[in-house]
């Protein structure tokens, strides 16, 4: 009785996270694109669905919310459903999403993202070989070897991103960091912008009137196709098309440093807009919680065993919900940056394995922070991975990720100032 | 060879349209063959022949400007496109045919190049909410390029034809439904390439031949950062 009592429980959670999933999806990360595949938020709402039940299970755990065995049922089933849409369903659909993309390959569609999904679960499993994960004993489609390579991937990906955030975070929000960019700065910049774009108009200018001169002699015809024109284009070249490539060349170039310095652009407004931020009441409450933060996160890399043992149910809530949100916000702002309109769906679904994968991992990482009494449940349904690999291997990662990410920001903050500046 | 006057026209819409494919079309007689993703600006010119066939026939160049982006960037690279909106003669609306979402993205992107009055941080005034007014007044010629006509399905084209035509109508504009990478629906002669012409024309006549051409109304110059107003930047 009890039990079913619970499974309702568990199922309503189930739909409630399902339904946020799919708001999220339309109202955020779809809001300027059209839905065209259905199918692509149903995955990512399932994905997200089974992924916050994850953590809610955790947090029941430490409660002492619902029957101890129906929460145990519910784990397993939870787990098996989760990867069987991290290696079989995203993974299948990602391949399909992208061989649909490709002109000459779309009357044969799922013949050949059958044969992605093939090559993708060899590499897969060829994943398993270099780390000692598993103890030998396990069947080959058992639970266990599939959530130890899941993990693998999953913790790698955690801890490039903690890495990556851990000293991106501080940078961004601290206003020791941010550089003085006045209107002047931004001013001059556009000018330059304005006149390379100027410069790339009237080479055209000439260009367009050296064609419509040739076209008028009847010098020019179109594109010389095939085998024969190619030979002929070789042989009977008239002077003014020479002059257009050499012309071409010089607006390929200045093409180039016009992007460039849209780009420039772009970043000094960003920048800006950091420090007018950064002097409002929330800029400064962000500001005070970057520092707070950065100490925090330093001492992390120095001193990562001492704590693991005390930090109680709070912190572990705190984590999982500053970490889901800060995920779906780093999505989002990814999303933006790279999608288009025809690469929408992969990307999509590309991003929900990544969430799958992360918040499973994020399973596994979590049992560290948890105090002893509750490491037993994750033990007991996660079967016998060798847990230390993980942490040590999360370890190893986040520490090689954040002081790269130390260096990058170091070369990228000392290579800007001087372009801008204005003395 | 620069001696000729110019004309500066925008062309506008989501990314993945095919705008540049569109404006390659337009100024090179060619189609695109490897159309990659457009950072920022890109320009091509166009010679046209006001009045083609008259005796006051005269030779423009027409500056397109195509530029990337999607509405839904962040402020920063808004404020910085914002930088290409000055003093425009006419604009392109392109919208893709097989996706209603770019339609409705016209709306707010013809607000972004017209809105003058937007905070430097490039926040805008309206929401994207459509004011019929604000185009009842608008003395920039607009056109409405569909493209991607060839995916339409037959027996949806009717549907898609009428929506498209409601659309242009709400732009008090005229509308050009084509596929980018066939030149044909631009041939010399056809209905298509009438409409452009007319369409270049209209935007010559109304830069160099309206009785106040020398001062647009309703369009000042970009007040920014509560100073003077921007130098123009152009040689000409």
């Amino acid at each position: 009785m009890s039990f079913l009592i619970d499974s309702s429980i568990m199922i309503t959670s189930q739909v409630l996270f399902f339904g946020f999933g799919w708001l999220f999806f339309m109202h955020q990360l779809f809001k300027d694109y059209e839905v065209r595949q259905y199918v692509v938020q149903v995955i990512f709402s399932v994905t997200f669905a089974f992924s916050c039940t994850m953590f809610e299970l955790i947090i029941f755990e430490i409660l002492g919310v619902l029957n101890s065995s129906s929460r145990y049922f519910h784990w397993k089933m939870n787990l098996c459903i989760i990867l069987l849409i991290l290696v079989f369903m995203v993974p299948f659909y990602i391949g399909y999403f992208i061989v649909s993309n490709i002109r000459l390959l779309h009357k044969q569609r799922l013949l050949f993202s059958c044969l992605l999904w093939l090559t993708f679960m060899y590499f897969f499993w060829k994943l398993g070989d270099p780390f000692p994960i598993l103890s030998p004993k396990h069947g080959i489609l058992s639970i266990e070897q599939l959530i130890s390579r899941v993990g693998v991937i999953g913790v790698t990906l955690v801890a490039l991103l903690s890495g990556f955030g851990a000293v991106n975070c501080p940078y961004t929000y601290m206003s020791y960091f941010l550089r003085n960019v006045t209107d002047i700065d931004i001013l001059a910049l556009e000018r330059r912008l304005l006149q390379t774009m100027d410069m790339i108009i009237s080479k055209k200018k000439r260009m367009a009137m050296t064609r419509r001169t040739m076209f008028q002699k009847g010098e020019i015809h179109n594109k010389p196709s095939g085998f024969w024109g190619m030979i002929k284009s070789v042989t009977t070249s008239a002077p003014g098309s020479e002059n257009l490539t050499l012309i071409q060349q010089e607006v390929d170039a200045l093409e180039e440093l016009s992007r460039q310095l849209f780009l420039e652009t772009a970043d000094l407004y960003a920048t800006k807009e950091r420090i007018e931020y950064s002097k409002t009441f929330k800029g400064k409450y962000f500001n005070f919680l970057g520092y707070f933060f950065s100490i925090y996160c330093v001492w992390k890399i120095f001193m990562v065993k001492f704590w693991s043992q005390h930090i109680s149910f709070i912190l572990v809530g705190i984590i999982i919900v500053t970490s889901i949100r800060g995920l779906l916000i780093t999505l989002t702002k990814f999303f933006y940056a790279i999608s288009s309109s025809k690469s929408s769906n992969v990307i999509v679904l590309l991003l929900a394995q990544i969430m799958g994968m992360y918040f499973v991992s994020s399973v596994l990482l979590i049992r560290m922070s948890m105090p002893l009494e509750y490491r037993t449940i994750i033990t007991e349904v996660l079967g016998e991975l060798q847990f230390n690999f993980y942490h040590r291997w999360f370890d190893v990662i986040f520490l090689v990720s954040a002081l790269s990410s130390i260096l990058f920001l170091y070369l990228a903050h000392k290579q800007a100032p001087e372009k801008h500046m204005t003395p | 060879m620069a001696s000729l006057d110019r004309v500066k026209v925008l062309v506008l819409g989501d990314s993945g349209v095919g705008k540049s494919s569109l404006v390659h079309l337009l100024c090179q007689n060619q189609v695109l063959g490897n159309p990659s993703w457009t950072v920022g600006c890109s320009v091509d010119v166009r010679v046209h022949d006001y009045k083609e066939g008259t005796p006051e026939e005269k030779t423009y160049y027409i500056e397109l400007w195509d530029v990337g982006g999607s509405v839904g960037s962040a402020s920063s690279v808004k404020s910085t496109r914002a930088v290409f909106y000055n003093s425009v003669n006419g604009i392109i609306l392109v919208h893709d045919l097989t996706n209603k979402k770019s339609s409705q993205n016209l709306n707010r992107w013809s607000s972004e190049a017209l809105n003058r009055d937007s905070v430097p941080t490039g926040v805008l005034v309206t929401n994207g909410d459509y004011d019929r007014e604000q185009f009842a007044e608008n003395q920039i010629p607009l056109l409405v390029i569909g493209t991607k006509l060839d995916q339409i399905h037959d027996t949806k084209r009717h549907e898609v034809l009428i929506r498209t035509a409601f659309l242009a109508e709400d732009f008090n504009a005229e509308e050009i439904n084509l596929d980018c990478t066939n030149p044909r629906y631009l041939a010399a002669g056809s209905s298509n390439a009438v409409k452009l012409s007319r369409f270049f024309d209209k935007v010559i006549e109304k830069r160099y031949f309206s009785r106040d051409s020398n001062q647009i109304p309703g369009f000042p110059d970009r007040k920014r950062f509560g100073g003077g107003t921007l130098k123009n930047l152009h040689y000409d």
